[in-house]
């Protein structure tokens, strides 16, 4: 099991106040820095959000980021890929319940889905879900 | 009485109390001899200007009773106001202390007009704060009915005022203007349903167009009502006139300073309030800075009385701010978010009006290394910084956090006051 690290995938997030155009000011630093999304959402908290980027060179654009002011923070979050057809996610549910999530977004990425969680023991849970015969995506997939 | 005589009454008090204090406390003998001062220099009421000042840092320093002169055997009342550092500030107050703050008010109260067939709601906080037991005390007095109703619960105070045939209420103007909206959701209209034609406003700062709204939509007279805890709390009040408030002269004497030079300004010139109490025992005041800016006026007033009168308080000297009647500085929200590790040392007030009540935010930015990707997390360091706040300032408050770097920096004198209310 000491390859287990490969699934962990390196997430950027970001803390946004709540102001008009942060968020299109992240988008801009990363177009400038012709860094791709692959996968993206926004949280909400009380006044402020954090935005939640999953990027093809992830240290790079940290680095870009973090010059233009923002407060980044990687975290490691799975990618599971999932059947793009009803049922996808369902399928997937039997393996996970025994795993802590405490967020998840999803995407499509034909032919494929992918659903991407934070949960709260990563290693703990990379096990699970194979054993489970899930299909977590490498990290090379992203990065 | 003409002024002439008032001052030759208040040179004989002064005398006195200068004597008394240097005789009797170590605090103010020291003070006057930092200065150089003896009791034998003020011979003219002029020569006041020689007397140290006093601020309320000297009060604080002497926590929680050592400027007192009293026995504390003779002193019959506390109050105490919150203090910069969260250290609150004590006032005592003797037996006399009472009276003569009781007739000060009273004599406000006569001169707007409120007598014995008046029914006064009391709708400032009773308490340690001094709002509450000094109108009520001054209105007992003079003989009117009191309506003890503090402050809160906004509809049962309406349902009092319509009931119990209210025609004066003391309470701070923004509130007065809370209760006339909420008395209008409840289908109470204050001028046809209502005896109400008074209120007796201050505590906080306001304006003559706030009085203008406050005198048409709810169709009575506001009078502007001043004093301070170091004082004794509220003190004077402007007479029916409504053109300046009275000082009354055997109990206060009044000096007008130009506040970076501690001069006299000229006649009529506006400057930071300074007030001696001439009659205060357990806890003298001289020469005392509020910090308040005002003009004086020594001009009989059309009323008829001698009295001088200061006008409405047109600003600050600091950067003190009031909220719903409460003193902040922005010294207590920097002490107090410095115990937060989370957050930065930049930080900016907000403050504005929603309806007629002020609201208080305070933004802080976020130290990188506080933020971990989760909500909750930022959700638990926002709740703590704002109940410390909270508890520290003892005003209702919210709390922003925002992006490092993102808050105005300031090279001189910081400015991190926003004021956004229209007075």
């Amino acid at each position: 099991m000491s390859d287990i690290g490969k699934y962990r995938i390196k997430q950027l997030s970001i803390f946004s106040e709540n102001r008009p155009s942060r968020l299109g000011a992240v988008a801009k630093v990363l177009r400038d820095g012709k860094i791709n999304i692959l996968g993206f959402s926004i949280a909400e908290g009380a006044g402020y959000g954090v935005i939640r980027v999953l990027v093809d060179r992830p240290e790079e654009a940290r680095d870009l980021l973090t010059k233009e002011g923002f407060v980044v923070k990687f975290t490691d979050v799975l990618a599971i890929q999932m059947e793009d057809r009803p049922g996808g996610l369902f399928d997937l549910t039997d393996q996970m319940k025994d795993i802590n999530i405490e967020y998840g977004y999803g995407y499509r990425s034909p032919p494929y889905a992918v659903l991407i969680i934070r949960v709260e023991d990563i290693d703990k849970s990379i096990e699970k879900l194979i054993a489970g015969g899930l299909h977590l995506l490498d990290n090379v997939a992203f990065h | 009485m003409p002024l002439s005589e008032l001052k030759s009454l208040q040179l004989k008090e002064l005398k006195m109390l200068v004597y008394k204090l240097y005789t009797f406390s170590p605090f103010y003998r020291q003070k006057m001899k930092g200065k150089g001062v003896t009791p034998e220099d003020v011979q003219t009421l002029e020569d006041v200007t020689k007397l140290p000042f006093m601020t309320k840092k000297d009060l604080r320093d002497g926590y929680p009773d050592k400027l007192f002169l009293a026995h504390p055997r003779e002193v019959v009342r506390y109050h105490a106001s919150s203090g910069t550092t969260g250290k609150p500030t004590i006032m005592g107050y003797t037996q006399n202390d009472i009276q003569n703050w009781s007739e000060s008010v009273a004599r406000g109260l006569v001169s707007a007009g409120i007598g014995t067939d008046d029914v006064l709601q009391v709708s400032y906080t009773y308490g340690l704060f001094t709002g509450g037991l000094g109108l009520h005390y001054a209105a007992e007095r003079i003989g009117a009915a009191v309506v003890p109703a503090s402050t809160g619960n906004t509809e049962r105070q309406i349902d009092l005022i319509r009931d119990m045939g209210v025609t004066a209420i003391a309470a701070t103007p923004s509130y007065l203007l809370h209760l006339g909206e909420v008395a209008e959701k409840m289908g109470i209209d204050i001028q046809r349903d209502t005896k109400l034609r008074m209120g007796i406003l201050g505590a906080e700062p306001w304006s003559q167009r706030m009085r203008d709204r406050i005198q048409d939509r709810l169709g009575i007279k506001a009078i502007d009502i001043y004093g301070a805890s170091e004082l004794s709390g509220p003190l004077w009040c402007e007479c029916s006139e409504q053109q300046g408030i009275h000082v009354w002269s055997d109990l206060a004497l009044v000096e007008i300073i130009d506040s970076a030079t501690g001069e006299h300004v000229a006649p009529g010139e506006k400057g930071e309030l300074v007030i001696t109490m001439l009659q205060k025992e357990a806890l003298p005041i001289i020469r005392y800075r509020l910090g308040d800016v005002t003009t004086l006026d020594e001009e009989v007033c059309p009323c008829g009385r001698a009295h001088p009168r200061i006008g409405r308080i047109q600003g600050r000297v600091d950067d003190m701010i009031i909220i719903r009647g409460i003193n902040v500085f922005p010294s207590q929200v920097e002490h107090s978010l410095m115990t937060n590790p989370e957050v930065g040392n930049e930080f900016q007030i907000v403050i504005d009006r929603k309806g007629a009540l002020d609201t208080m935010m305070v933004r802080a930015e976020l130290r990188p290394e506080a933020f971990g990707d989760r909500v909750f997390e930022l959700d638990a360091i926002k709740d703590r910084i704002t109940h410390k706040l909270r508890s520290t300032l003892n005003v209702g408050v919210t709390v922003e956090l925002v992006e490092p770097g993102s808050l105005p920096r300031f090279e001189g004198k910081a400015k991190r006051v926003v004021d956004k209310r229209v007075l």
